[in-house]
């Protein structure tokens, strides 16, 4: 399968630059998690990939060419704001959406049923969607973009409002499709699970990409961490220490940050002239306090 | 895998007639109409009856004049059943219970009259002239003169007429068919227009829009709902007229049904015609607003003008249809598809007429869907408060 190329996108809302050339690819079989604080362009961009909204600048491709009308039936969508026809039963109303991306009445019943199935919504089939509960809605909707057995999916925010049986259902569903050599792209706020979940993370902050690689690759350049247990060190014992910041400190430990020279066994031998220390390991930063980093970055 | 433009449009049509065409309220409506239409027709059948026909009881020395009141009758187009009743008592319950329609009683020249509320005007100066003519008889006698002689004399006096036109007898009939297909185009083009921008307001409330929107164009989802529902709407109609044909055909009250095919076959036209100028105008509307509650607010000013067509044209039609106000009014292109077709059932149309305001139907037609789609097509993605027209005019 191809790959999601999304080109230098700009796009303006008067004089607000929405987006300023915007570039990041998601690979064929590959997770990309699109993360960035709200009014960011996550949304604007894949409204963008969608051609629900026109780009001022740059191209979106798939496979190398351009994304068109015609081929963007291939791609499949969860708009942030999620909607469906309230009162059009579950099965046709998939059927429906399902044609209108190109199946066949046939291949849309037979599409529809399994996904139907598959995300635990048998029983509802043949109600309203305005009669499902909110999470089950959300089924629905990941349903409606999965229906036409896409090429591509763009999904915005998939994780919101879902209780914790339906995003371990969603995780399994986008490795699937990843699994199958589809480029997934989605955005969320839960980083931890963007974290556990993807292969390679893109930040967008005002509209830049300040950031895009594996979780690997985006700390890598981050300060070391270490986690330091001594419990019978008195409040702000390394304060002292030149070259350490104090991340956080509470009764399971301390978390501090080193800058580049900085030895790790100075900051053990000051631990232990504390008293004892029951644990000492470095540790990569998180996504979300890189997150942090990167996105509070600019305003430094 | 694409989808070509005809099949999109196709499927959103299709999906509109489902959706519509299955409803209860789509059948509950059609019955109610079909019961108010064929409740009319009777009452129309139950008038032209009883004002034309009537049972006339006979008592006492009024037997004699039961062949002198149908002759007269019958030349002014009224036929009588005349009853002898041997007691004027009994007589008086069947005038009450409506079995009889007016007993007589007395004598020719001094003719007692009993109905049960009022005396058709027409049957009061029947009655009157044989009365008259008995005292005249009588005094024609006193003179010494043969009554027979002086009323051939008199009868051999008639006037000369000469009429500018040629009568039309079904004019009455014309009239109404003219006027029921007035209603029924209103009714179908306003209801019909009204579910687009519901319709409309609907995927924009539920944002279901976006979705579609990733795989469908604006004009071809706009079209495919104006067809569907314009599809429908015709079903209704068609249903409509072809059921009051019947009806007004097996009731006897309509016996001019080429006229009456050819009204129906032309409204049809004008539906389609009127749809099409209306259709888009209520999808524009629609696409202003993102809320359920603020449907009216862009859907009435659009339902005003139809409304205006239909309330003036309807009174203009009854009381002057060859008005030179009627005639302006029909070739208004926001009225034609409405008037014209009524005006087109009299049979007071020119032929240049009805070429000029399909013309003109079909111009303004294509302007407002122009203006229509490219209001729709800027102002679907915008949600929040009520757009403003020039907003969405310039994108």
């Amino acid at each position: 399968m191809p790959d999601l190329e999304i080109d230098r996108v700009s796009k303006r809302y008067g004089n607000v630059v929405a987006l300023d050339e915007v570039s990041f690819t998601v690979r064929a079989g590959e997770l990309f998690g699109f993360v960035g604080s709200n009014g960011a362009g996550k949304t604007t961009t894949m409204r963008i990939a969608l051609g629900v909204l026109a780009a001022d600048g740059g191209e979106v491709r798939f496979g190398g060419t351009p994304v068109t009308h015609e081929t963007r039936t291939r791609i499949g969508y969860m708009p942030e704001e999620r909607g469906l026809y309230p009162k059009m039963k579950v099965l046709p109303q998939l059927v429906y959406l399902a044609e209108l991306h190109g199946m066949s009445t046939g291949e849309a019943h037979r599409s529809a049923e399994n996904w139907i199935a598959r995300l635990g919504l048998t029983e509802r089939r043949l109600d309203e969607v305005q009669k499902l509960s909110l999470g089950n809605q959300q089924r629905v909707q990941l349903a409606a973009a999965l229906v036409h057995d896409p090429a591509v999916l763009v999904l915005d925010e998939p994780f919101s409002g879902l209780d914790p049986i339906a995003v371990d259902v969603m995780s399994d569903v986008l490795r699937e499709k990843a699994a199958n050599g589809v480029p997934v792209v989605f955005s969320s706020h839960q980083l931890d699970l963007v974290e556990r979940l993807c292969d390679r993370i893109g930040i967008i902050r005002s509209g830049r990409l300040v950031a895009n690689g594996t979780v690997g690759e985006l700390t890598a350049g981050a300060n070391a961490q270490l986690v330091v247990q001594a419990p019978a060190a008195y409040p702000g014992w390394a304060k002292q220490i030149p070259g350490v910041r104090v991340l956080g400190e509470d009764q399971s430990g301390t978390v501090l940050e080193l800058e580049s020279d900085v030895d790790d066994q100075t900051v053990l031998r000051a631990a232990l002239a504390t008293g004892p220390v029951r644990e000492f390991r470095r540790r990569r930063p998180t996504l979300t306090e890189l997150f942090r980093h990167v996105v509070t970055g600019g305003e430094k | 895998m694409t989808v070509s433009p005809a099949k999109a449009i196709a499927l959103v049509a299709k999906r509109e007639l489902n959706t519509r065409l299955r409803t209860r309220s789509f059948v509950i409506g059609t019955i109610v109409i079909l019961v108010v239409l064929f409740g009319y027709l009777l009452l129309q059948a139950n008038l032209f009856g009883s004002a034309s026909k009537a049972k006339i009881g006979l008592t006492g020395q009024t037997t004699g004049i039961a062949q002198q009141l149908q002759t007269s009758a019958a030349q002014i187009g009224k036929e009588v059943q005349t009853t002898v009743v041997a007691d004027p008592r009994e007589g008086r319950t069947q005038v009450e219970s409506g079995e009889l329609d007016i007993l007589l009683s007395g004598n020719a020249a001094d003719l007692n009259v009993l109905v049960k509320s009022d005396l058709d005007p027409q049957f009061r100066a029947l009655l009157n002239g044989i009365s008259q003519q008995q005292v005249l008889n009588a005094k024609l006698l006193e003179a010494d003169l043969d009554p027979a002689q002086v009323m051939r004399e008199v009868n051999s006096a008639q006037i000369t007429l000469t009429t500018v036109e040629t009568p039309d007898p079904g004019r009455g009939q014309r009239l109404v068919i003219g006027l029921i297909t007035v209603f029924l185009l209103f009714f179908g083009i306003q209801t019909y227009g009204a579910f687009v921008a519901q319709g409309v307001v609907e995927e924009k409330s539920s944002r279901v829009v976006e979705l579609l929107l990733s795989t469908v164009r604006p004009w071809q989802l706009m079209l495919g709902k104006v067809l569907g529902l314009g599809i429908t709407g015709l079903v209704q109609i068609v249903i409509l007229a072809v059921a009051g044909l019947v009806m007004a055909n097996s009731t006897g009250v309509l016996t001019l049904s080429g006229v009456a095919t050819g009204t129906v076959l032309w409204g049809v036209v004008w539906y389609v015609l009127g749809f099409f100028l209306y259709a888009t105008v209520y999808a524009a509307a629609g696409s202003l607003v993102s809320r359920q509650e603020d449907a009216a607010s862009v859907i009435t000013p659009v339902t005003m003008v139809l409304t205006i067509g239909f309330v003036v044209g309807f009174n203009v039609l009854l009381q002057s249809p060859d008005g030179a106000g009627t005639r302006v009014l029909s070739l208004i292109p926001l009225f034609s598809p409405i008037l014209m077709p009524g005006r087109m059932a009299l049979g007071t149309t020119a032929g240049w007429e009805v070429a000029l305001s399909l013309v003109l139907t079909l111009a303004l037609g294509s302007l407002l869907t122009w203006i229509g789609s490219r209001i729709y097509r800027n102002a679907l993605l915008r949600t929040g408060s009520r757009l403003k027209l020039t907003t969405a005019l310039r994108g």
